[in-house]
């Protein structure tokens, strides 16, 4: 895939256009679905048998996988109108989850911006073979929750040695983004009770024996998604070394 | 190794991980584990995407008119940071390593006695980690906890009941275990231990264990 030959794509947006952007962005909701790239348009993303999860023409994996697009408009070519764009979808959604999890409004404004500053910085870091937009969107909120609310360091596992010219292979970015369109439908269709524990689960400092609740829902979708990223992972990890 | 590991965390220890919500020694003692686990590593990436599909989903709140140019501000003020020099090469996983200066040679080992020796780390209080020493074939030091307790096993191995637990192994008990841990006859034991209530040695000496040969 060649993202700079995408058509309509401007990598370095104008001081002019920048502004634009400032003013639409607490604006949020309906606007900020990205537009498809030429990209993913072309590969359609729908896997053999999988026809029926299509009830919409705009599903989460399509959103998703234009925010993929996005972050690597914004590795590559360090693009403020992705950057935007990304912004005002994402942004919301970050102060929301760290109000939610107990700070008052000022430190979550603070903190959304510094979460969305290390999203610039670390774009470089997103592998969408292991994780969807909006996974590492949460991971890096969750940290910063921890970090500042909780006032601890956060030890994060090791990288996976890749090989040196580890490039995520498309076939896996495109396993991964369905993946998460079916975890986000089954999450949604789960019984209110439920979900609500699994919300709290995440979104409010819960004890263990409150998780260890949740866990023991049965949550047959997340333990097969786990199956499923096992594979995944072992598969990603034989094509990359 | 990952395909030896025979002794995995919970599902309520790795979503908990995941939501961000346990104490720093636990979140310690899970990265770890994870870094040398596939199976616990695809657990956990499929909590955080359970975060991530939440997150997706949650009602949003209005950021202030000003946040985005702000935030651009904020990124090119780290522009000129200088980057941040690799990490010294290390002998344990980086998560561990982050926490002992790399290398297990550079641990301050304390004696607690019977050639056990351990090397309390700094983390929140909430509960503590601590590196545990115990010479091949020896118990470890009796001692009592009233919550949880996680022992990832780093070097050598040890016993409890008729389970092995070797490299990347990682033991979760609860108060009401019993459990009697006694190192493997072949090498030295290296364990991260952590438990959510300060631990409590009963006694500075710890047992002397039957060496487990014919196990």
């Amino acid at each position: 895939m060649d993202e700079k030959n995408v058509p309509g794509h401007d990598p370095i947006p104008d001081q002019g256009r920048k502004r634009g952007m400032l003013n639409e962005l607490h604006i949020s909701e309906a606007g900020d679905i990205p537009p498809k790239t030429a990209f993913y348009a072309a590969r359609g993303h729908v896997a053999p048998g999988n026809e029926n999860s299509r009830r919409k023409p705009m599903t989460r994996a399509t959103q998703t996988d234009d925010w993929v697009s996005h972050v690597t408009r914004i590795r590559d070519h360090k693009d403020e109108a992705a950057f935007a764009a990304l912004f005002a979808h994402f942004a919301p959604r970050v102060k929301s989850f760290l109000m939610r999890s107990g700070g008052d409004a000022a430190m979550a404004e603070e903190c959304t911006q510094e979460v969305m500053a290390t999203l610039w910085q670390k774009a470089h870091l997103f592998d969408p073979a292991r994780a969807s937009v909006s996974t590492w969107v949460f991971t890096v909120a969750r940290n910063k929750k921890i970090d500042v609310l909780r006032r601890q360091r956060r030890p994060e596992p090791e990288d996976l040695a890749w090989g040196p010219e580890a490039e995520p292979d498309q076939a896996d970015v495109v396993a991964l983004q369905q993946e998460t369109e079916q975890l986000g439908e089954a999450l949604a269709e789960l019984p209110a009770k439920q979900r609500d524990l699994i919300e709290k689960a995440y979104f409010s400092d819960m004890s263990h024996s409150e998780i260890a609740e949740a866990t023991g829902l049965p949550l047959g979708t997340i333990k097969s998604r786990i199956r499923l990223a096992l594979d995944r992972l072992r598969h990603t990890m034989r094509r990359r070394q | 190794m990952s395909d030896q590991i025979k002794h995995h965390l919970t599902d309520a220890l790795l979503m908990a991980y995941s939501a961000g919500t346990l104490p720093e020694a636990f979140n310690l003692v899970i990265a770890t584990h994870v870094s040398m686990c596939d199976a616990c590593r695809a657990a956990v990436e499929s909590y955080d995407a359970v975060g991530g599909a939440l997150l997706a989903e949650t009602e949003t709140v209005v950021v202030s008119p000003e946040a985005l140019a702000s935030t651009l501000a904020l990124i090119r003020a780290a522009e000129n940071t200088p980057p941040v020099a690799p990490p010294p090469p290390a002998d344990v996983p980086r998560p561990l390593a982050d926490y002992i200066g790399g290398s297990l040679s550079q641990v301050a080992w304390r004696s607690v006695g019977m050639g056990v020796k351990q090397a309390v780390l700094d983390t929140s209080d909430e509960a503590t980690a601590r590196l545990l020493f115990i010479p091949a074939g020896a118990a470890m030091p009796d001692h009592g906890h009233n919550g949880i307790e996680m022992t990832l096993v780093l070097r050598g191995a040890f016993f409890d009941e008729d389970a092995r637990f070797g490299p990347g192994d990682i033991e979760v008990a609860t108060e009401v275990d019993q459990h009697t841990p006694v190192a493997d006859i072949g090498e030295d034991c290296i364990c991260l231990a952590v438990t959510d209530a300060p631990l409590k040695f009963r006694g500075w000496l710890p047992r002397l264990a039957q060496p487990f040969l014919g196990i």
